[in-house]
């Protein structure tokens, strides 16, 4: 096949054939990163504007590198240094960075749909960086590629998700790109935040994270985001660790050759003890790496067709 | 589908043809070489990297020497992105480094505008500086829009532009070794 999307909106809209596709293409892009001269000429003369309104350090740090390295020219904006704040509208802000002929638009946003609003409207590229509870893609498609990459294959996997599904863009990603793959899913969390309804979309609902552990060929544990939480859903940090928490004692449940993940920021203590973050099994900074190939591949694409 | 094909299509080269055409090649490369063992092979995906692979071997039985041979994949560096609807898949290009004093020999299986080769130039010089890049092409059909020339054919063969030449090769095609040339 050959590609032919200008946006990357969500994984849900994608085939299996096009997750293959920029996996693939992130293996070509993974190299340039070994290369005497780290920087391809594959967007030269394209603008790319990493445009987020929710806070963000690591996917923007992340998605400006992935530029940098493909030579497009690259401008942040952030909601506060934004007319947003003045009142402007959304569409009004992007019509004038289209104005600005920008190529490819970059889209941090608080609310879920933001990026498909704009993709509609724009001439421009939009690639999501995460919107809203809705998807955050290339998360998911940077976990699926590092896990593919340490076990070869997705197909007949499991794959655990741990915490806070029910506000994770991170994990409905996930969900969509694994399940379109062939990994058996189970979602691990508090009834609050892991309700039954997720059954729907083709995955296991567990509560009980001792009895998931010890079939898991991939864990991937979930910040707990506080800035989302509401009290009614989560007892408490303490309650949450002791139930859910993958702590020293608990990683010895796991298969030897279980990958264990996390999208960051950890916080350490809670989702996750600092030996296990830092163990053998953990593949957390390769996910940092991976990301960068991922995204390259997600830029080069989308910002290369002709729209 | 074979019909059709064989309905427009002129054969030029059969499996025999191309066989001492890189014969020939292989020869070529030995003559022009004094230092042989700082010859690499980089094929560009997906059928030059097998008429490198292929080249080596016949090296290996002439001039017996086991050349390194390499992939150099020229998408993230072309011109055109950016003015095509559908995007080809990407490569991971693997040259043996570091590629200072050797001598890079591009491999592809036809050379028409020469903007492959150009691509493959400057994907070639992020590795490293080589002590000189030459060209080989199985058919040279010219129309070259680019003041680029090979090194080493296979087979010269004057091409109207609204044609097309299909070169198929059994590791890669699974279909027969031919070169055929299509006519609209």
């Amino acid at each position: 096949m050959n590609w032919n999307r200008k946006d990357l909106l969500g994984i849900r809209e994608l085939s299996a054939d096009e997750i293959n596709f920029i996996l693939q293409t992130a293996d070509a892009f993974k190299q340039v990163g070994t290369r005497e001269i780290k920087k391809v000429p594959a967007l030269r003369g394209k603008t790319l504007i990493n445009f987020f309104v929710e806070p963000s350090t690591r996917t923007r740090t992340s998605f400006e590198l992935a530029a940098f390295r493909l030579s497009a020219d690259v401008i942040n904006i952030s909601a506060s240094t934004s007319s947003l704040t003045k009142g402007e509208t959304l569409k009004d802000t992007a019509r004038n960075l289209e104005a600005l002929h920008a190529d490819i638009l970059v889209l941090r946003h608080s609310s879920a749909g933001a990026p498909q609003f704009l993709a509609q409207r724009l001439k421009s590229s939009v690639i999501n960086a995460g919107d809203g509870a809705h998807e955050h893609p290339t998360q998911g498609l940077l976990d699926i590629y590092t896990i593919r990459e340490k076990r070869g294959k997705i197909d007949g996997l499991n794959v655990a998700i741990v915490g806070d599904i029910l506000f994770s863009r991170v994990a409905r990603s996930n969900i969509f790109g694994l399940t379109k793959l062939g990994a058996n899913v189970t979602l691990v969390g508090p009834s609050t935040l892991v309700p039954r309804e997720f059954e729907k979309l083709g995955v296991t609902v567990s509560h009980k994270i001792d009895n998931v552990l010890p079939e898991a060929d991939v864990v991937n544990l979930l910040r707990i985001q506080h800035e989302r939480q509401r009290k009614e859903y989560f007892p408490g940090i303490g309650e949450y660790t002791t139930l859910f928490g993958l702590t020293n004692e608990r990683a010895k449940l796991l298969k030897p050759d279980c990958l264990v993940m996390h999208p960051g920021p950890i916080n350490r203590g809670v989702e996750i003890d600092s030996e296990v973050a830092d163990g053998l099994q953990s593949v957390i900074l390769d996910q940092v790496t991976n990301g960068l190939a991922v995204r390259m591949a997600v830029l080069y694409l989308c910002g290369g067709i002709s729209t | 589908m074979k019909d059709t094909k064989q309905n427009q299509s002129v054969p030029i080269l059969d499996a025999e043809a191309i066989r001492r055409a890189l014969r020939r090649i292989a020869h070529e490369i030995i003559e022009q070489n004094a230092d042989l063992k700082s010859v690499v092979l980089a094929g560009i995906p997906l059928r030059g990297v097998e008429i490198a692979r292929r080249l080596s071997e016949f090296i290996r039985e002439v001039g017996k020497i086991e050349i390194e041979t390499g992939t150099i994949d020229v998408a993230m560096h072309r011109d055109d992105v950016g003015t095509r609807a559908e995007l080809p898949m990407v490569h991971a290009s693997n040259l043996p480094l570091p590629l200072e004093g050797r001598t890079v020999i591009i491999v592809d299986d036809v050379l028409f505008t020469g903007r492959t080769a150009r691509a493959a130039l400057d994907a070639i010089s992020s590795f490293g500086r080589p002590a000189r890049i030459q060209l080989a092409a199985l058919v040279d059909r010219g129309h070259r829009e680019l003041p680029i020339r090979a090194d080493y054919v296979g087979k010269n063969l004057p091409t109207a532009t609204r044609e097309q030449i299909q070169v198929r090769l059994q590791t890669v095609d699974n279909e027969p070794d031919a070169v055929w040339l299509v006519k609209e």
